[in-house]
């Protein structure tokens, strides 16, 4: 997984609340055994619609999202998150997010950047005046800009997450590195417990 | 802040507490499915690793596997492919797996306590967001990724930041006829879709001390659809009761050890939580759910809201999307409402005792002209349990559809859907927009109400018939 400091382009605004993962990639694209091909099937039912957001000009050219509250609420499919960077999204930046949705952006490698819902606001406003302004948004100093609105605002991103992106490290790897730990906590644990084997 | 059920079984599942990096977490049992796990093996055989605790991993079919003509070949292309790479991936890798065709093949979450598999105290995870279920026994269960899938068949780990622990407290006693579907529901009215975003529910109270095993279950279910990834009980003699004598639970003297262990899993009198609210169970009428998020409920009494009366822009926005979606007029009374269809099953409301609640609605009843009605237990077990006490017989009789079991119509991933603008009363967990189908109209009830509805053809009690 490459690392990712730096993301510059185009922005699309989604201005909807609690947006499930549902919405996001439709269940029916779940029997896909590969990590990649679900470009068609983002937002599937929502782009049947003409002026839906992603249909408009150049917003197949976009890297970020902007979108309400709770966004990625629901089911667990990351999918959702294969389906928004197949599409080209490489962050997606929302006032909150699904528990699971955000860890599995992390892992993914697409930026889950929670800003204030005031920034949101500000971000929304200054996308509708001019759809085609450049937003940038910088991973190490935790901001997303549109500096042809002046516009800088800073979002939430824990350190092992921003880490994490930056480096774009593999989790497993890491984890590895305890495998001691984990074999002494194995050693420990309760006789009673359950396994699957018998 | 100690002292709470959610720290105890945080703090004994730490294997390690790097500086820096969130705490590495034990996982007792990771439950997989046809859906979500492919991509995971596939990463562990990629990178020459291989699966650390076979034995503390389970295996089964359910998302997409059909609930007719078992005796048949699976005539969904996709859906045969991903279910023959499960049976694969559990075969190369030494996994357990439940197949179809065995008879404890089933809903994942309805497996795992039906096998005596969940047990107080353990951490549970699964590529499922509805892994909050099994937080019923006093576990600390919640959904995960693909990537955090191949992590813990990997590592049989978890690295997570600590949540927040959120108290929901129900106070009185549900009034008759009212279940554990209702309450949750009213819980989630109450929460807000998002209102538990970062935390993990303990349900307290007694309304809750009330409830059976299965009635837990539901409630803990919902948790994901108030936000929150994980929900638990404390465990007490009900739990114990239901535990006792199945086929994974202790034996002997350690059913003893583990007893005395599992008695202490509770909150401590006066440990504090990071946020609290409190539900009066007698306050609450049969849920129906008028919106396309699981917090856009009202009672079975009330009419179809007006968004104008809601506090935000947002909010007000949201309501607006979500009846334009459900074809509604605010003010019509919810009896009003009529359905096309009828789900009687999921990890919600799929186990025997629903089943039950059903059947006694529906013995000696008809399903009204023009409604389809299917009723699909939650476990192949389940299902020769209910037709070992007549069950089916009884939805048969009536003009019910009695399927084998799996997630069916809660999400239509195997062909159980609704044609576009179809209107369904059903038993599971998510009215999405979609979610039974593109186009599909879905509205969130208790088993009870969803057979009463299918005979009436409109929202109905029993005690209405």
């Amino acid at each position: 997984m490459p690392g990712v400091q730096r993301i510059a382009g185009r922005a699309v605004a989604l201005d909807r609340r609690d947006v499930d993962t549902d919405q996001i990639i439709p269940a029916s694209w779940l029997k896909r055994v590969e990590r990649t091909g679900f470009a068609p099937g983002l937002f599937g039912a929502w782009r049947q619609d003409p002026g839906f957001v992603l249909n408009h000009p150049g917003a197949s050219e976009a890297k970020i999202l902007v979108a309400g509250s709770n966004f990625g609420c629901g089911s667990s499919r990351e999918h959702a998150v294969w389906a928004l960077q197949d599409f080209g999204f490489q962050a997606v930046v929302a006032p909150s997010f699904g528990d699971i949705f955000r860890n599995n952006s992390v892992a993914a490698g697409l930026v889950p950047a929670q800003a204030s819902e005031e920034s949101v606001a500000r971000l929304f406003a200054a996308l509708a005046a001019d759809p085609d302004a450049e937003v940038v948004l910088d991973v190490a100093a935790r901001t997303v800009a549109i500096p042809a609105a002046g516009l800088t605002e800073p979002f939430e991103l824990a350190d092992y997450a921003r880490w994490r992106l930056l480096e774009g490290l593999d989790d497993i790897a890491l984890t590895l590195r305890h495998e001691q730990a984990v074999t002494a906590f194995e050693a420990s644990r309760p006789a009673w417990l359950p396994a699957a084997a018998g | 802040m100690t002292g709470r059920l959610f720290d105890k079984i945080w703090d004994r599942h730490v294997v390690a507490s790097p500086a820096d990096e969130p705490p590495l977490l034990y996982i007792d049992l990771h439950l997989v499915h046809e859906v979500t796990s492919p991509q995971a093996f596939e990463g562990i055989e990629l990178k020459g690793r291989k699966v650390r605790r076979p034995d503390l991993t389970v295996a089964t079919m359910d998302h997409d596997v059909p609930t007719t003509g078992l005796d048949q070949p699976i005539a969904d292309e996709l859906a045969a492919q991903q279910i023959a790479r499960l049976r694969r991936n559990c075969e190369v890798h030494g996994v357990t797996l439940h197949p179809l065709g065995s008879i404890e093949q089933g809903i994942v979450h309805v497996i795992g306590p039906q096998q005596g598999l969940t047990q107080p105290g353990m951490t549970i995870v699964c590529g499922d967001s509805h892994t909050s279920t099994h937080g019923a026994f006093g576990t600390l269960a919640f959904g995960i990724g693909t990537s955090e899938v191949e992590h813990v068949l990997a590592t049989q780990t978890l690295r997570q930041a600590k949540p927040q622990a959120m108290a929901v407290t129900v106070d009185g006693e549900l009034g008759p006829g009212l279940t554990a579907k209702d309450l949750v529901l009213g819980i989630i009215r109450a929460l807000g879709t998002g209102g538990g975003v970062g935390t993990v529910i303990e349900y307290r109270g007694p309304a809750i001390r009330a409830l059976s095993m299965p009635g837990r279950m539901t409630v803990c279910n919902m948790s994901i659809e108030g936000g929150a990834r994980a929900g638990m009980i404390a465990p007490d003699d009900t739990t114990f009761a239901f535990l006792e004598g199945r086929r994974h639970s202790p034996k002997g003297k350690l059913w003893e050890q583990a007893l005395d262990d599992w008695r202490g899993l509770v909150t401590d009198e006066g440990a504090a939580f990071d946020r609290e609210i409190h539900v009066d169970a007698a306050a609450l009428r049969p849920a129906v759910t008028w919106g396309t998020n699981p917090a856009q409920s009202v009672t079975i009494d009330d009419v179809v809201p007006d968004p104008g009366a809601l506090s935000t822009p947002a909010l007000r926005q949201a309501a607006e999307r979500a009846l334009a979606y459900m074809g509604l007029t605010p003010g019509t009374a919810i009896r009003d409402i009529n359905v096309d269809a009828v789900f009687i099953g999921s990890c919600t409301n799929g186990r025997l005792e629903d089943l039950r609640a059903a059947a006694e609605v529906a013995r000696g009843r008809r399903v009204s002209p023009g409604v389809r009605a299917l009723v699909v237990p939650g476990s192949a077990r389940v299902k020769a349990e209910a037709e070992a006490e007549g069950l089916d017989k009884h939805f048969t009789d009536a003009g019910f559809e009695w399927r084998s079991a799996g997630c069916s119509m809660c999400l239509g991933m195997n062909g159980d859907i609704l044609a576009p603008g179809e209107r369904s009363a059903s038993t599971s967990n998510r009215n999405f927009e979609g979610r039974q189908g593109p186009g599909g109209r879905t509205h969130l009830v208790s088993p009870a109400v969803a057979a009463a509805t299918a005979v009436a053809g409109h929202f109905t009690l029993p005690g209405d018939l």
